[in-house]
This record gives C-alpha cells, sequence and structure tokens, in this order.
C-alpha cells in the first residue's frame, strides 16, 4: 500500500530542512510559500526521508480572489505521495511562481499547460510559451473572469453575424 | 542543501537566451502559426452557402440528363475516393465503416486515399478546432475538382457540444463549402452511408452544361 503523508507531519518534516517554508496544513496537504517552492521540491526529491522522484501531476486552480498551484508527489524508492499547494496571484494581476523543470523533467507540458489555460507564468522554465492554444490568443481560457463566447463568430445559420452586430 | 546539484535537463549553457534554448528555436514559428490562425478566425466570420443543385424544373424527375453526363456522373460516383483523414471521437465511425461489417467498398470506395491529389471526398469526422482549421483548409485546397464535403457528427456541422467554445470553429461551413451533413454525436456508420448515399445522389444529377460539380 502506498503511504500517504499527512499534512501536518510533512510540513514538520519539510520546516526541519528548510525553516520558514510551510505556509499552513491540513489534512493531506500542505500549503508552501510560493518563493521557497524551488528549495523544498528540490529537497523532497534528493533528501533520503522522501525521494519524490516523480511528478505524477501539476495543475492549478482559480479561487476568484487567487490561484492555486497543485503538486502531486509520488516517491517509487519509499511506495509514498504528498500533496503540495502553493497560493499566488493574490488580487489576480500577475501570477508567477518558481518552475520546478530542473527538478522533475516532466513539469514540462503541465507547466506549459497551467500558463496556456490559467495564465500562471512559472520563472525558469526552459521553453515557456503556449501549449495547445496558438500564439497570439487574448487571454487564458480556463480564468473564471474569461468572456467565454467570442461574439465575433457567427452560428451556421447565413446571416446570422449580422444579427449579432444589431444585438451589440 | 545536502545532495548533488540538479542539472539543467536540456543542458542550457551558462548565459545563453534567459527564455530556454528550446524557445529561442521554435518561438518564431510559433508565430507564424499564430498569425495564420488568427487570419483565419477573423477572415472567416460567415458560413459558405450551402453548394445546393439547381436542376431545371422540366429536368426535376429525370435522372439521366444525357448519356455523356450519365456515362461521366455514374464514373464519378461510382469511384469517391475519400481522404485519409479524422479528427475526433467521429472519425472511428468513419472507420468502421470502412471496415468488414459495414464495407464502403460496395459504393467503390474503399480506398482511402493518404493524398489529398488523389482524392474527391473529405469527410470532416470530429471537433474542428480553429488551429486545425488552417491545415483542413489547406488540404481542401490541394484537392482537385471536382471535389465534396460532407460533414459528419454535430462538431463539424456547429460546433456541436462545444458550440460556444473558446476554441471550436462552430460549423466547418466557416472553412469551406459543405455537401451533404450527416447529423448524430457520433453518427453510426450507417447513417454516414446514408450520407454517402446522398451524395452519390447529387453527383448522379449533375450536367456537363449545367453548374459545374463540387466547386466552390
Ligand atoms: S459529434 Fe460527438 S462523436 Fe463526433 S466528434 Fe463531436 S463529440 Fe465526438
Amino acid at each position: 500500500m502506498t503511504t500517504v503523508w499527512s499534512g501536518g507531519a510533512l510540513a514538520e518534516a519539510i520546516e526541519a530542512f528548510a525553516p520558514g517554508s510551510v505556509e499552513s496544513s491540513a489534512g493531506s496537504d500542505v500549503w508552501l510559500k510560493p518563493e521557497s517552492i524551488s528549495t523544498v521540491c528540490e529537497g523532497l526529491k534528493i533528501r533520503s526521508e522522501f525521494k519524490f522522484d516523480l511528478l505524477s501531476s501539476l495543475t492549478a486552480v482559480d479561487y476568484i480572489d487567487h490561484f492555486e498551484v497543485v503538486y502531486h508527489l509520488t516517491s517509487l524508492p519509499m511506495n509514498a505521495s504528498a500533496v503540495l499547494k502553493s497560493r499566488v496571484g493574490h488580487g489576480r494581476t500577475e501570477a508567477s511562481i518558481a518552475s520546478v523543470v530542473p527538478i522533475w523533467r516532466g513539469a514540462d507540458y503541465q507547466e506549459r499547460e497551467v500558463w496556456d489555460l490559467m495564465g500562471i507564468r512559472f520563472d525558469g522554465h526552459p521553453n515557456h510559451k503556449r501549449i495547445m492554444l496558438w500564439e497570439g490568443y487574448p487571454g487564458h481560457p480556463l480564468r473564471k473572469d474569461y468572456v467565454t463566447y467570442d461574439q465575433s463568430i457567427a452560428s451556421t445559420a447565413p446571416g446570422a453575424a449580422d444579427s449579432l452586430k444589431g444585438a451589440e | 542543501m545536502t545532495g548533488p546539484k540538479l542539472i539543467d535537463p536540456y543542458g542550457t549553457p551558462a548565459g545563453a537566451d534567459p527564455r530556454g534554448a528550446l524557445q529561442s528555436i521554435t518561438l518564431d514559428l510559433d508565430r507564424t502559426e499564430g498569425e495564420s490562425v488568427n487570419k483565419m478566425k477573423s477572415t472567416h466570420l460567415e458560413p459558405f452557402p450551402d453548394p445546393v443543385l439547381e436542376v431545371p424544373d422540366d429536368l426535376k424527375r429525370s435522372v439521366i440528363v444525357s448519356s455523356v453526363d450519365y456515362l461521366l456522373n455514374w464514373a464519378r460516383k461510382s469511384s469517391v475516393f475519400p481522404l485519409q483523414s479524422g479528427l475526433a471521437c467521429c472519425s472511428f465511425e468513419m472507420i468502421s465503416a470502412a471496415m468488414a461489417r459495414f464495407d464502403l467498398a460496395r459504393f467503390g470506395m474503399e480506398a482511402m486515399r493518404a493524398s489529398p491529389r488523389q482524392a474527391d471526398l473529405l469527410i470532416v469526422a470530429g471537433t474542428l478546432t480553429w488551429k486545425m482549421a488552417v491545415p483542413l483548409r489547406r488540404l481542401y485546397d490541394q484537392m482537385a475538382e471536382p471535389r465534396w464535403v460532407i460533414s459528419m457528427g454535430v462538431c463539424a456541422t456547429s460546433g456541436g457540444p462545444y458550440y460556444q467554445s473558446y476554441s471550436v470553429v462552430p460549423g466547418v461551413n466557416h472553412i469551406m463549402p459543405v455537401d451533404v451533413y450527416v447529423p448524430g454525436c457520433p453518427p453510426r456508420p450507417d447513417a454516414l452511408l446514408y450520407g454517402i448515399m446522398q451524395l452519390h445522389d447529387k453527383i448522379r444529377r449533375y450536367s456537363l452544361n449545367g453548374q459545374a460539380a463540387g466547386r466552390e
């Protein structure tokens, strides 16, 4: 059975090698300060008591007044898993956090996806650009304040574009 | 910090382009691609009118216009080679329509061509995104006339479940004129076969001194 690190125990273990980096913990989650994410992740990967050698997923959540970046870690040698979170972009202007690609290469595409759809910048990413939408796309569509429908495109009925223009 | 120093996975030399080695190679290509997508999105605002075949009243009931037309149309309708292209889930129904159980070969179209130069029919099977619209239009432009287009499934017809989505074209008729629409999500292979038979019916009605067949 995979051991799941509890938030409290993991927070304590992290504080032991990187003091002052934990914001809070609850359940099985640990909230880290965004500026300490590189140090903590590097420690979690290298140190013999964790050996988190696999980043199983990296994603982000929009909480309207801020974003949360979520890291799911797996340790194959220790058969353990853990969840890290970090709150960024308070006030939703520019959200950014350090990239973990130098630590886990698998973060490459996932960070690009988060940038593409959520608009969170990953500093130090070796290939920081959109992954699914095209260059020049306006905005980041999975943000909750994104206006969904592009009103300039008509529906399939010919003449529908004119009726939209009239409605403006 | 304990343990060995981690290495940059991409081997970026110190003092290199801060955006990263990969990005400096590929970003120009991405910009060009993005420009072409944005251009297509801003110019294809209205759907193309459906290429409806106008048959004069006195000929409505008869299918054979002249014996030359009959021969030509029979030859065309019996060898409509589809382009091998699938965009999403619908393409699996198209693939199974080509397999032994439904057997597209009965209609003289068993040869799915891998090149648009050898194809007569483009079956748009699946969700068309704006990013894919540019290559699809290029495939259509590369096909020799006369050429026909079947829009398969609600995604291709109107955007379907992704209607009003940020990335999906609201109907492939914004990109190219469509001859036959096949509804369904996904349409069963039988529905696609029925659509193909409707197209055959349409091809049989063209005349050499009438409307040109399969043109934009
Ligand atoms: S119409 Fe349905 S089955 Fe076909 S591509 Fe769209 S979602 Fe998939």
